[in-house]
Order: C-alpha cells, then structure tokens, then sequence
C-alpha cells in the first residue's frame, strides 16, 4: 500500500521566528490603534457646537397661495429655526443639526439637472431655464419623517408635472428615478453606512399627482441648502425619506428604481413609504408621531392626512406588502 | 453643566434628552470597568476609589435614561379616557411600557441592562460589602461585564444605518473586557497546579 506523505509546510507558510515573537506586540498596536479610533469616533460626539439656523435668503417673487395647503390653525407651520437645524441630510453628517453646521462648502449655485431616459427631450436642464416662466404656490405640507417625527413647513415650489410634461415622457416611461448630488468636496459627511448617491423613485402616476412638487423655497425665500438646496422633491403623503434633496438627476424608467434606503434595509424601508400608523417600521410603532414643539404625541394619519387626494392611486394594493 | 453634559437642545429636546442620557450612562460604564486596568497598569491605586462614583453615575443616567423614554415616549403616546390624573392612566402606561419592552428587541435588551444595574447600585454601600463578604461581593459586580455587552448591543440595535458609534462602544468594551480575560487566563496557567485531596 502506498501511503502518501503529508506535503511538506512551504517555507513561505512558515512564520517567521521574529513575527511569531513579536505577536504581543501586534496585538497591542492594532489595539492601541483601534481604541484610538473608538475614542476619537466618541470623543467627536460630545461637541458642544451649536445648531446654526440658515441665513436668510433671496425673497421669491409672484408666489401664489394653493387650496393644496394644510388648514393652519390646525396645522401651525413650525419656525424657520427647527426647520432649518433640525435635517437628516446624511451627505452632510447623521445628526440632525450637523447639516447646518456643514453646508459652509456646499454651492447650490449655478445648478444643472440632467434629464435622460425614457423621454424626448433628453438634456441637461440650467436651473434657470427650469424656472423660467414656472408659475411658483405656497405648498404648505405636513411632514413625516419616519422616525416618529413630524413637521409642518411652508414650501414653495410648482407641481412636478409641470416638469415632466416639458419632458415629453414615451409610454415607456412608468417610474421616475431622482439621484442626489454627491461631491465629497462639498459635502463632509463620513461614511455613514447608506451608499451614496442618494437614490429616490415614484411611479408616474404618483410623480403627476398634483399634490407632488418640485420645492425651491421656504417661507417665500430660497431654499436653504441644508433642505435640499435648489432643488428638492415633496410628496407630503410619504415619509420623509422620500423627499430627495438638491437633484442632479432625473430619469424616466421602465422598471421600479431601487431607493437608498431599500437598499440599505429593504425588511425596514420599501419602495412607496406611505404613511401609514397601522404598519409598523420593524424597530417601533408608526401610530403616533412627536410634532415639533410638541410634548403629547398627535396619532399618525393614513397618507399623511392626504388620503382624500391619493387613496386612489392605491386601490386593490396591499398596503402592508407595499410598505 | 446641563447643557453641557447634554450638548446643545435641538428642535426635538425630548429625543436628545432621551439619547444623551442613554449614552452618557454608556460613557459612566466604560469609565468604571477602564479605572481596574488603569490602576494595574499604571499603579495609580488611589483612582480606584472614584469607582463606585463612576458606576453610580451610570445608574444614574440609565435611570433618567428609561425615566425619560416612559415619560417622553410612552406617557406622551396614550390616550387619556379619563383625563390624565386616573388609575386608568396609571395602567394604561404601564401596559404600554410593558408591551414596548416584551415587542421590541432593543429595549428589551435595555431594560434588562438596567436591571442587572439594580443590584450593583443596592450593593454599593460599605456595609452590604461588609455583609455579602469580598469575595461574593466581587463576583456580583462581574455582572456589569454583561451589563456593558447588553448596553452596546441595545445602541447597535437601535441605529438607522451609521454603526460607527456603537461600534467604537462595541472596541472600547471589548478591550476592557479583553484585560479581565487576559488576566484570567494568566492567573490560571501561572497559579500552582491544585493540590490533590489525599484520602
């Protein structure tokens, strides 16, 4: 019988005698160099920074009032202050009041979107030339963010059908996929888990709804950069996380575009994001939301409080399958 | 010092409250289990009176922390049927908190962080040292290693998409924890082998 002999260990396999002795001391500068990081990463949180409210800009002109806006007696707009400090805007830093500590490097100005896909006017749109001759409402919205908390703010901006049919769409054409800025450069934020660039997405019947605009302003002036700046999306029956800021991209598709946050936990976040208190996000309970300002929790409405409009769009889907 | 230990209110105090207590309860824990090493390592015995200081500040803020949550998350969240001041609110709150903590994985794993805290702060006082004896005592205290696992695990749970903090909690804790381990281990293969009973 033939009994085969082990392969011999290669050398290069074979530790070295100073490496093998030294193993303590590895041990040590990979940890010494991985506390350092933890207490740099803890350390940098405790920053006593305050939140800066953004300047106040630019005074848009011939803005007309909308029947779309909310009653404000019940709905009484919350400050420029908290809608200006208070931002998840993950390019410019996870914690709220980060972006208006960062957006000093961000230049909203001259902006281009580029327009492609399933449409005939393919181009890449100054935001001039996108304003120009666009007739601009208050839309004064409720706002859900999907973490429980809620706001109303005062935009300003035009319906985003006004838009799309300047684009000429082909029957093709059944989502329209928005894509975020992302230039390290100009945005600080560090890893912060999402891949970026920021990705959104609406069927088109939603993208043509009336209630859906394309926001430029806030309480009558520019809109600040830390909301998204020039450019950004209101569709004020889903979650906030729906509402992509400072747009470079737009695209007509054939097929539902994958949003960021689907990517990043799609068991937690889906493609349609409605607002809706009887399905839960899996780590805590969408029934009531905190209203800014607030202390006693408002219960959260179907759609935001929008049903009326939009139910429509809905019919005969499962609300809690299409999350 | 409030705002200082709190950082600057946000337009939502009552989350930063809930959030900078829960960490700042986190930071006391890590403080307390690195004041053994440092005094090992660096034979500065005297740091080691500061540790029941450090473990009660812990049980301090994880105190306010889950003060804060039942108050700001579940009282603010019920209906009131019968006004606020009634037993029914008494029982719909502690239901309420009951359900979020049996229904939701993180805060169960908080709240029972807080609990193996409850017996570390009952047994800190001299005389229940004197009582329970140093030696049982010490191995009661060995809780708050699991305790410091549980805070961490119920931070990672609960963030969106950024670990990076939980995760330098998570080396920070694993560090600490290593130094016991190492010890142990050196203790073992050092000590004596045990002497055989003999008949």
């Amino acid at each position: 019988m033939l009994i085969k002999r082990a392969a011999d260990i290669r050398s290069s396999e074979i530790t070295d005698q100073k490496v093998y002795l030294n193993r303590r001391q590895f041990i040590q500068t990979a940890g010494g160099a991985a506390a350092a990081t933890a207490l740099g990463v803890i350390g940098s949180d405790i920053g006593l920074e305050a939140a800066t409210p953004a300047p106040h800009g630019r005074k848009l002109e011939n803005v007309k009032p909308s029947t779309f806006s909310v009653d404000q007696k019940v709905d009484k707009p919350n400050r420029w202050e908290d809608i200006t400090t208070y931002n998840n805007y993950y390019e410019f830093g996870v914690d709220k009041d980060s972006p208006s500590m960062s957006v000093g490097k961000f230049n909203p100005d001259p902006w281009t979107v580029n327009v492609s896909g399933e449409c005939n006017k393919k181009a890449a749109w100054h935001m001039e030339d996108i304003l120009k001759g666009q007739a601009l409402e208050d839309r004064i919205y409720r706002h859900r963010c999907v973490e429980r908390w809620s706001m109303v703010i005062p935009w300003v901006g035009f319906p985003l059908s006004d838009f799309i049919k300047k684009c000429e769409t082909t029957s093709n054409a059944k989502y329209v996929k928005f894509t975020t800025l992302y230039d390290p450069k100009q945005m600080p934020g560090r890893d912060s888990g999402l891949r970026w660039p920021y990705v959104e997405g609406l069927r088109m019947d939603e993208a043509m709804h009336p209630l859906t605009i394309l926001t430029v302003g806030l309480y009558g002036e520019v809109l600040p950069k830390q909301n998204g700046a020039p450019l950004r999306l209101a569709v004020p029956w889903k979650y906030g996380f729906k509402h992509i800021k400072s747009i470079v991209k737009i695209e007509f598709v054939e097929k539902e575009p994958l949003n960021t946050w689907q990517e990043q936990a799609s068991n937690e976040y889906g493609f349609y994001a409605n607002v809706n208190p009887t399905v839960d996000h899996p780590r805590w309970s969408q029934a009531q939301e905190r209203r800014i300002g607030e202390f006693f929790m408002r219960k959260t409405m179907l759609f935001n409080g929008y049903g009326e409009q939009v139910a429509s769009l809905y019919t005969g889907m499962d609300l809690r399958k299409h999350y | 010092m409030w705002a200082g230990l709190t950082g600057n209110l946000s337009a939502n105090p009552l989350s930063d409250l809930t959030n900078e207590t829960g960490v700042w309860a986190l930071r006391f824990i890590c403080i307390t289990l690195a004041l053994t090493p440092l005094r090992r390592l660096t034979g500065w015995h005297a740091v080691i009176r500061f540790r029941r200081m450090t473990g009660l500040f812990a049980f301090f803020y994880a105190t306010l922390h889950f003060l804060t949550y039942v108050i700001a998350d579940r009282f603010a969240s019920l209906d009131f049927p019968d006004g606020i001041v009634a037993w029914s609110t008494v029982r719909n709150l502690a239901k309420s908190v009951g359900e979020d903590i049996y229904k939701r994985p993180y805060i169960t794993v908080g709240f029972t962080a807080l609990m193996t805290l409850v017996p570390l702060a009952a047994t800190s006082t001299a005389g229940m040292i004197r009582r329970l004896g140093g030696r049982r005592w010490n191995l009661l205290h060995r809780l708050v290693y699991i305790t410091a696992v549980l805070v961490v695990i119920h931070y990672w749970w609960l963030v969106k998409s950024d670990i990076s903090r939980p995760l330098a909690y998570a080396i920070v804790v694993a560090i600490l924890l290593g130094f016991r381990i190492y010890w142990s281990w050196w203790r073992t293969r050092t000590a004596p082998a045990p002497a055989r009973a003999t008949a």
